[in-house]
């Protein structure tokens, strides 16, 4: 056995554009029309387009490796043709052991079927056997939470039922490698926490997994290494944490581009003693380094800095002024730089940072306050909700009911 | 890798898929019986009616002839009708299994073939169901049953075989080219007045081999002389349509196997 689960070496894939005959009607008059004039075969080529362009990468065993690109980036193509779903146009491919593709969970459910029938059905499709289902049974059921609903056809399930049912058939099936796109979006915040701990134990147990999704925190979670991919090409293949910050790198680069406004921000970085970051624990200390650089003649400005979560909810702002640093007016060409301490008292979970300039006086924005940079907090077991408090259990007593007859035993006082 | 061993890899690899084969056979069977109305239609309904229809065409045929119907006629219509129905049947749905199963086809990979498949052996089952009722039908109008009743399972391989074959090359075809199916559906209609099931063969007399060279012909007629005694048709005939079944089944699993890298991205 090698060392290597997955491995795609420079493979490209192209779909066609233009016209596609699906009906002989059409395509009996094309080929006739085809064979008196003759067409320009250069402007076939054109009406390709390349999905993928050399794309190679290798995936250890046992390792979650995370692939993150914008919307046709190319993602969901690489998947499909690792499950062999689709051919490459060219390029070769290996995949070391028993594959398992979770692109759609619930693609296998019939809606007339019950809900266990369709455990069956979709534990099939996605290669168990039927004594492995059986063996399963109670535990699927349990995942889904569907106890009371399983002998019900699934057309009368609500969409998160339907999720619901489809990931838990699929987190049971037990894979050597295991493909996963967006399953976990689905279904309430529970279940998706439930979902991660699941993917997790997978992980756990060995099982090599390619992981695509576009949230980030999961991917950061779960991953240790990832992917970026720009246009069907590579862009970069690091640890997690750095191809994260390209991700976002390349959306802020997008806003700086913007040559209209006089003044616009050049850099972020949020880092810790240690250098560049973006996982933290629940209350270290970060750093947040923020370079504004001017195309024009600006006065009066200040920078501001906000924390949103997930939900888009304003978790905290503060701005230069307000520290009690003035106002800053640059020349042409000019740079102001400066560094925000902040301690990151989040409970845990994903957070954008903001990064805005503003003018107070004349009420003026520059730029649009895109997320710069994201954090994010790792779980701790002990807190849940969105701000750490730093509890403690400082007492502990159980107090009997004082409306027993009999004599209450008398707990010791902890002497003090 | 040589032609021989890439389909001996595709067939390892059908039977390592056996499992999804008889649980999507189990699932099209499960549906269409759970829809009451539906499984009624399929299975018993239509064979009545297509049988119905045979007598009524039979009695045509007696009284333009000045000769009374007699029972075994009856009885060949009705054996002749049920593999007719189960062939018009597992055509059909095999032949838009893949389009209705698009979403499968899509997302997760396992050899197509087992739609089509799947779907002819569902109507096998309706087949099955209904041959339950002929049997009654038979025994309540008394006809007689002979030794070449021992060519029935043969005969009616040979039609799952071209039905299998069929419906192959139908969905791979109907995947690419969305109307096939309505050609499929003319000839399915149509079908029924080339192929001689509320007639004989020998009807025609010395022009019967014409009607023969339909595959489907020699076997419904092999099936109809084992229950009236009437005589069998030359054995050539019935190894000609094993051959032309052979034929479609190997043809059409190549044809669907030379097609299939390309379902996922033109459904």
């Amino acid at each position: 056995m090698s060392d290597v689960a997955l491995r795609m070496e420079h493979v490209y894939k192209s779909f066609r554009k233009g016209e596609v005959f699906n009906s002989l009607r059409d395509l009996v008059p094309a080929l006739t029309g085809r064979m008196f004039e003759r067409r320009d075969l250069t402007g076939q080529d054109q009406r390709e387009f390349w999905a993928l362009q050399d794309v190679s990468f290798e995936v250890r065993r046992g390792e979650a490796f995370g692939i993150i690109g914008h919307n046709g980036a190319g993602k969901s193509t690489i998947l499909k043709i690792l499950s062999r779903i689709m051919k490459p146009t060219k390029g070769t491919m290996v995949v070391n052991g028993r594959l398992s593709a979770l692109l759609e969970v619930s693609a296998g459910f019939h809606h007339d079927l019950t809900g266990r029938e369709n455990i069956f059905l979709n534990g099939t499709i996605l290669g168990m056997s039927r004594r492995e289902i059986e063996s399963k049974l109670d535990q699927i059921i349990a995942f889904s939470e569907l106890e009371e609903f399983i002998d019900t056809p699934v057309k009368r399930y609500s969409s998160g039922m339907y999720a619901r049912l489809g990931f838990a058939v699929a987190a049971h099936v037990d894979p050597e490698v295991l493909i996963v796109d967006e399953v976990l979006s689905v279904g309430d915040f529970m279940f998706q926490q439930r979902c991660m701990d699941r993917m997790s134990s997978i992980l756990k147990g060995g099982t090599t997994v390619l992981f695509v999704s576009h949230n980030l925190k999961a991917v950061s979670e779960l991953c240790s290494r990832a992917m970026l991919l720009k246009k069907g090409r590579v862009a970069v293949v690091d640890d997690t944490d750095s191809v994260v910050r390209h991700y976002l790198k390349d959306a802020q680069d997008l806003s700086a581009d913007d040559e209209s406004q006089p003044v616009y921000i050049s850099k972020v970085k949020v880092c810790d003693e240690l250098g560049e970051r973006s996982t933290f624990e629940s209350g270290q200390r970060a750093w947040i380094d923020v370079e504004m650089t001017a195309r024009d003649f600006v006065e009066k400005l200040t920078v501001a800095i906000s924390l949103v979560d997930e939900r888009q909810y304003e978790l905290f702002n503060t701005t230069t002024e307000r520290l009690g640093h003035g106002r800053i007016s640059l020349r042409p060409g000019e740079s102001y730089r400066c560094r925000f301490e902040l301690s990151l008292n989040m409970a845990h979970g994903t957070f954008y940072l903001g990064v805005g300039i503003r003018r107070h006086d004349i009420q003026k924005v520059y730029g649009p306050e895109a997320p710069s940079a994201t954090v994010f907090i790792g779980s701790t077991s002990a807190v849940r909700g969105a701000v750490n408090c730093f509890p403690k259990l400082v007492e502990s007593e159980i107090v009997p009911d004082s409306r027993l007859k009999e004599p209450p035993v008398v707990l010791e006082a902890p002497s003090s | 890798m040589s032609g021989r061993g890439q389909m001996l890899e595709h067939l390892r690899e059908f039977i390592k898929y056996r499992g999804l084969f008889w649980m999507l056979t189990y699932r099209d069977i499960r549906v269409r019986y759970k829809q009451s109305v539906m499984g009624f239609l399929w299975a018993v309904l239509m064979p009545v009616l297509i049988v119905m229809s045979g007598v009524v065409v039979r009695f045509a045929y007696a009284f333009t002839a000045h000769v009374p119907i007699n029972r075994a006629d009856v009885a060949s219509v009705a054996v002749k009708s049920l593999p007719w129905a189960f062939l018009v049947s597992s055509i059909r749905f095999s032949c838009n299994s893949l389009i209705n199963n698009k979403e499968l086809v899509t997302k997760i990979y396992f050899p197509k073939e087992i739609f089509p498949l799947a779907a002819v052996m569902a109507s096998l089952f309706d087949l099955f169901v209904a041959s339950g009722a002929l049997l009654i039908f038979l025994f309540a109008i008394q006809v007689g049953w002979n030794i070449r009743l021992l060519w029935v399972p043969l005969l009616l391989a040979t039609i799952v075989v071209l039905a299998c074959g069929i419906g192959m090359i139908g969905s791979a075809a109907g995947l690419f080219f969305r109307d096939v199916k309505y050609i499929v559906e003319v000839l399915l209609t149509f079908g029924i007045f080339f192929t001689p099931v509320f007639y004989d063969a020998r009807m025609f007399g010395d022009k019967a081999k014409w009607l023969l060279l339909n595959p489907v012909a020699p076997l419904l007629e092999g099936l109809s002389s084992s229950v009236t005694g009437r005589p069998f048709p030359d054995p050539l005939w019935i190894v000609y349509s094993v051959a032309f079944s052979a034929v479609a089944l190997i043809g059409g699993y190549l044809f669907f196997k030379r097609l299939e890298p390309a379902f996922a991205e033109s459904i």
